[in-house]
């Protein structure tokens, strides 16, 4: 299999993670779910470090972010799809 | 790696009370900071001795007190520790540790410092510790079964790696290695936050999940609500959480909960360096997620080996208790690889499955049982570090 450029826990999350070193804005990215292996493209918008986030759709402020097939959060700013999720956009909904 | 898990053994140090341990350590133990000072002097006297010097022990009272002394009966008590020297500044507290681990049959020697001074306590000591370390040398290794193995497991300096990577190594080996009979332990309370509703539903059974969801919420009231300032980034995750793409708790914790695998279920809960008493299987210990803290408790509960899945490399390690270090983001494997003893970024590439990455953990768990130095224990950590509860009186 060619080496993926983003893994995705399981097909309800939004978010998937980097997991090779220097991707840049640009990039069509192989996306391998890792629950059952099935992959998917997607141009990543931004050059985001290996372990970052990538948004998998466009998401709106307040909105919940999934990974696991679980709430992580919620998004406090608007998101497109393929573009870079972190502190800056994303919050806890804990403490 | 494949490698078939039944029937393994290891070669180990039966010790009198039954248990195996996998190093053969003389303890030099403080029961007190102002004691370091003997202690450290008698490790520099005697070749093959272990002083493990600590910040704590005097005015303690309540739970605080009762912690301590578990934390020292038990690091004494551990069965990678083949004999004790303990020193305290007055014989009371001195004598309750020495016959603490006194139950356990290794030897063990307590000495007080008031009424004879430093000098004259080094020099008594240090003749006891000489004893004491040719006894340890001559001890021989044995075959033991897989099942006297007692392996905790604690993440650090986690990244989106480890929920992908590392814990699940983890998870695999215990879902593989508990049903052959061995005691595991993990633990973190603040870092299950988030993934409470996944921890609550993976106890034996429903009374059990109710004693672990009244511990995990007594710390959110009692600690985090009645202390924080903020939504406590850069603490819970940390700084290198987040520098390694890792954003809010929630996604924190649900890749730690990774550790305990698919099918595997915790039968009771610990209070902190507790040891289990509900025999073997899978036990959660209300810790720190502060790696040196957490790893400190397991090991005076009794656990013998250490596994550390890190993202971003953590590089604890324990002074008695081999930690076996796990990563799978191939920066950390590039950058910082003299602390890697078992590198699983093969996940990431999918050209290695957990169920391989699991495998070639229980085999890096194998070898270093049979004596194989740790990267933690080549390099010279030995990071002792007891949990306070609250100020001194």
């Amino acid at each position: 299999m060619t080496v993926p450029h983003l893994l995705v826990h399981a097909h309800d999350d939004n978010v998937g993670v980097v997991v090779v070193e220097g991707l840049r804005s640009g990039t069509k990215m192989l996306c391998v779910v890792t629950s059952d292996n099935s992959s998917f493209e997607l141009e990543a918008l931004d050059d985001v470090p290996i372990g970052h986030k990538i948004a998998l759709g466009d998401l709106k402020s307040g909105d919940t972010a999934i990974k696991y097939g679980e709430d992580i959060g919620k998004f406090v700013a608007d998101v497109k799809k393929g573009s870079h999720v972190h502190v800056h956009n994303l919050k806890t909904k804990r403490w | 790696m494949a490698v078939s898990t039944s029937n393994s053994t290891f070669m180990g140090y039966r010790r009198d009370n039954g248990r195996v341990g996998v190093r053969n350590h003389v303890v030099i133990l403080p029961v007190d900071d102002i004691s370091n000072a003997a202690v450290e002097a008698v490790g520099n006297n005697i070749k093959g001795t272990l002083p493990l010097p600590h910040a704590y022990g005097r005015l303690q009272f309540g739970e605080d007190l009762e912690l301590h002394f578990r934390t020292m009966i038990g690091t004494g008590s551990n069965p990678n520790v083949a004999a004790v020297i303990v020193i305290g500044i007055e014989p009371g507290w001195t004598s309750r540790i020495v016959e603490g681990i006194a139950a356990t049959g290794k030897p063990v020697a307590g000495f007080s410092i008031e009424q004879n001074g430093d000098l004259k306590t080094i020099m008594d000591a240090s003749r006891k510790a000489k004893e004491f370390v040719h006894y340890a040398s001559e001890l021989q290794r044995e075959e033991c079964p897989v099942s006297e193995l007692w392996v905790s497991t604690k993440c650090g300096e986690s990244d989106t790696t480890t929920g992908l990577g590392s814990c699940p190594t983890v998870g695999n080996m215990y879902d593989k290695l508990l049903p052959q009979g061995i005691y595991g332990c993990f633990g973190e309370t603040s870092e299950i936050t988030g993934a409470e509703h996944i921890c609550k539903a993976r106890a034996i059974n429903p009374e059990v999940g109710e004693r672990w969801y009244k511990m995990w919420q007594a710390y959110q009231d009692d600690v985090i609500e009645a202390n924080k300032v903020d939504d406590l980034s850069e603490s819970q995750p940390t700084k290198g959480n987040i520098e390694g793409g890792l954003t809010t708790i929630e996604e924190k914790a649900l890749g730690n909960l990774e550790k305990i695998g698919r099918t595997s279920k915790y039968i009771d809960i610990l209070e902190p360096a507790e040891a289990p008493k509900s025999g073997k299987g899978l036990y959660f210990m209300d810790s720190s997620s502060a790696a040196a803290e957490c790893v400190t408790l397991m090991a005076a509960g009794g656990y013998v080996i250490h596994t550390f899945p890190t993202g971003q490399g953590n590089v604890v390690g324990n002074p008695i208790v081999p930690v076996i270090k796990i990563t799978a983001n191939p920066r950390t494997v590039r950058t910082m690889d003299e602390h890697v003893d078992v590198d699983v970024s093969g996940i990431l590439r999918r050209d290695m499955t957990i169920d391989q990455a699991g495998d070639s953990l229980i085999e890096m768990i194998m070898r270093t049982a049979n004596g194989r130095n740790t990267a933690a224990e080549a390099l010279g950590h030995r990071e002792f570090v007891m949990t306070k509860l609250y100020r001194s009186a």
